[in-house]
């Protein structure tokens, strides 16, 4: 029978990204309902190492695969080495995070376990002894609780919704061997390019300043970027910041671009149409910055100021600055 | 080449969601349905393919006698025919089923590339593209936002959480399309006119040999949490609401 609430770790580059700390508290939650131990696989080439971080979060126990094919990631060797170590103990429930990683292995995963999932979760409990998960769906117009008949209960978690709690267990690592067939490797990674930037990325950013139409131009949103230093926030945009050619096609937030769930969205010179409000409605805290009192966006937000960004913005950074000195 | 792409209706971006009362589903009355967006930029692409390199552009979607007009869509910007999975018995699948009956529906096909959206705007799941591709046991890249053809391989460009990798995949292959890789071209009047004798092929269940199940179901839909209203920092000074949205924001909401 199907026992043990598992996840997938994240990693790149040899640390373990912020999302599989949350995945292992959630499942560690899961677990001590259901009585069972928690799983984690992890994938890579020279990670042994970090894998013992897992246990401060509750992992019971990490199915290593330490292999140069495993990095950089790829979907064919990942989805391979996963599954093999999945089907070969039957856990009752599986965990990875809706990151761009995440969703991309766990679909694979769902072909190759022939089971259902829930993706891009922003609940997860047991009832009856199963998993119940909660998602957004259209676009957020309206969530959905799913459940799955069969095994493994896949979910996709969505990041920077479920807290990391710290909860360290005497955790064990065990090798596993992911007897990759080189010639299912039917995809390469020829090159990796790095944002120079360093900036964290909007999905996984905690603060997000986001610039929209109301910017009038690519010149003005040094005004956004100041504010976003001094918050250490993560710049963003609407479609139509993206579409004018002011902003880069990585930073659109919404329905056609990114969805982002950060503990604080400052939304400057954004009208709020739906398809904005759909990448960026779950966030904790929302923050409107508009001239026009009947924008949309002040239905949504929970702080708004009524004027001109222009004025507002660069006040607010100074207010901040002060604050955070 | 044998292109195909995967094509799902949707609603409209603009559609109010309303979930009925018994909370079993969504309200589909004044719903106006549009081809998912992100499978706007893989029709586009598959028919640039096969204006470069010859062949045969097939579109397939599987739903209810709706779904018809969507396919004839495809057919109008340029793609050659059509597959229809339509079956009552499809109704509520979940995306292994759903994409276990494009599988079944394409195989005879031997498709060298095929396309689908990253994700479809309603269920919002991702799922399907990357479950047909294992399912017809070939290689698939999600998200791309530029594509090389080339020597049997493509090279994209896939970007994740800070960088951008560049990917090479011998075909037969599967992608999923993102924002960013093209113009969607639209329907010409003289391609509407085409479309409408363009050949579309119907297909059940049992034509297929497939059995819908749904080891994913969503037991009940809920409309969103509600907001409580916000806070208005109200004043003729820019600088002093400044100061009192970030102190609201450090010592009310605590987030700074
Ligand atoms: C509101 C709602 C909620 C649902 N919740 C779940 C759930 O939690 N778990 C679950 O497993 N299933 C769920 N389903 C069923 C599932 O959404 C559909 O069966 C299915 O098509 C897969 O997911 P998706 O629509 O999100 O498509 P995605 O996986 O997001 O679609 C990606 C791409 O695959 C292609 N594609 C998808 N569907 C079709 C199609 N019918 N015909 C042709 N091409 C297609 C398109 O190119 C599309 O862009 C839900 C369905 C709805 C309408
Ligand atoms: C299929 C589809 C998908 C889409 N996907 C997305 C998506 O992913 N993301 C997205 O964002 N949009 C998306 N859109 C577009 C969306 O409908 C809107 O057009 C877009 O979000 C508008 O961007 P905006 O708010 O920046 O511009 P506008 O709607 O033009 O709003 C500008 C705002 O700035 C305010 N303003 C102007 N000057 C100032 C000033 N000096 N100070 C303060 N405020 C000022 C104005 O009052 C106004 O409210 C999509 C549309 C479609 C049809």
């Amino acid at each position: 029978m199907a026992k043990g609430v598992w996840i997938v770790a994240e990693q790149r580059d040899g640390a373990l990204r912020k999302i599989s700390f949350e995945l292992a508290s959630t499942a560690r939650r899961l677990a001590d309902e259901l009585g069972e131990e928690v799983g984690a696989v992890l994938c890579g080439s020279g990670i042994e190492g970090i894998a013992g971080q897992l246990a401060k979060y509750g992992v019971d126990k990490v199915f290593v695969a330490d292999a140069p094919e495993l990095e950089p990631y790829t979907t064919d060797a990942h989805s391979a080495a996963v599954a093999k170590i999945v089907k070969e103990n039957d856990p009752s429930i599986l965990l990875l995070g809706a990151s761009t990683q995440g969703r991309d292995l766990s679909a694979r995963l769902v072909g190759k376990l022939a089971t259902g999932m829930g993706t891009d979760c922003v609940g997860a409990k047991i009832v009856d002894g199963k998993l119940l998960l909660t998602r957004p769906m259209y676009a957020g117009k309206c969530f959905g609780e799913v459940a799955i008949s069969s095994f493994p209960q896949m979910a996709t978690l969505r990041p920077n919704v479920f807290p990391a709690v710290e909860n360290p267990k005497a955790g064990e690592i065990v090798k596993f061997d992911p007897a990759l067939d080189a010639a299912k490797q039917k995809t390469r990674v020829l090159e990796v390019q790095k944002d120079a930037s360093g900036k964290v990325d909007l999905t996984e950013a905690t603060i997000i300043v986001s610039g929209g139409r109301g910017m009038k131009g690519p010149e003005n949103y040094v005004i956004i970027e100041e504010l976003a230093n001094v918050l250490g926030a993560t710049v963003g945009a609407s479609r139509a910041a993206v579409d004018a050619g002011w902003r880069p096609q990585t930073d659109q937030v919404g329905q056609t671009g990114k969805i982002v769930s950060p503990n604080l969205y400052v939304a400057c010179g954004i009208s709020g149409a739906i398809q904005h409000l759909a990448g960026m409605g779950s966030s904790k805290v929302i923050v409107a910055i508009n001239k026009d009192a009947e924008a949309p966006i002040f239905a949504r937000a929970d702080y708004g100021i009524v004027d001109d960004l222009f004025k507002v913005v660069p006040e607010l950074t100074k207010a901040c600055k002060e604050l955070l000195a | 080449m044998n292109i195909v792409a995967c094509v799902k209706q949707v609603p409209d971006t603009e559609a109010q969601i309303r979930v009925k009362a018994d909370g079993s589903g969504i309200e589909e009355g004044g719903i106006k349905w549009v081809m998912n967006p992100y499978d706007e930029y893989g029709v586009e692409e598959a028919l640039r393919l096969k204006e470069k390199n010859g062949g045969e552009v097939t579109v397939i979607s599987l739903g209810p006698a709706r779904v018809m007009e969507t396919i004839r869509t495809a057919l109008a910007m340029g793609a050659d025919k059509g597959i229809h999975i339509s079956d009552p018995a499809f109704d509520g699948a979940d995306a292994y089923t759903t994409a276990s009956a494009l599988a079944a529906a394409l195989k005879d096909l031997n498709p060298d590339i095929i396309f689908c959206g990253q994700r479809a705007i309603d269920g919002d799941q991702g799922q399907v593209g990357a479950i047909l591709a294992d399912l017809l046991d070939i290689p698939q890249v999600s998200i791309i936002t530029k594509l090389d053809y080339a020597d049997g391989a493509i090279k994209v460009i896939r970007p994740i959480e800070g960088a951008q990798l560049l990917i090479e995949a011998k075909l037969p292959c599967l992608v999923t399309a993102q924002k960013g890789l093209n113009e969607p071209r639209y329907a010409s009047l003289p391609g509407i006119m085409k479309a409408k004798k363009k050949p579309v092929d119907v297909k059940d269940a049992a034509a297929l040999g497939v059995t819908p199940a749904a080891n994913a179901k969503v037991v009940k839909f809920v409309p969103p949490p509600a907001r409580a209203a916000g806070k208005i920092v109200c004043g003729d000074d820019p600088a002093a609401k400044a100061k009192e949205l970030a102190r609201l924001l450090r010592e009310e909401a605590k987030v700074i």
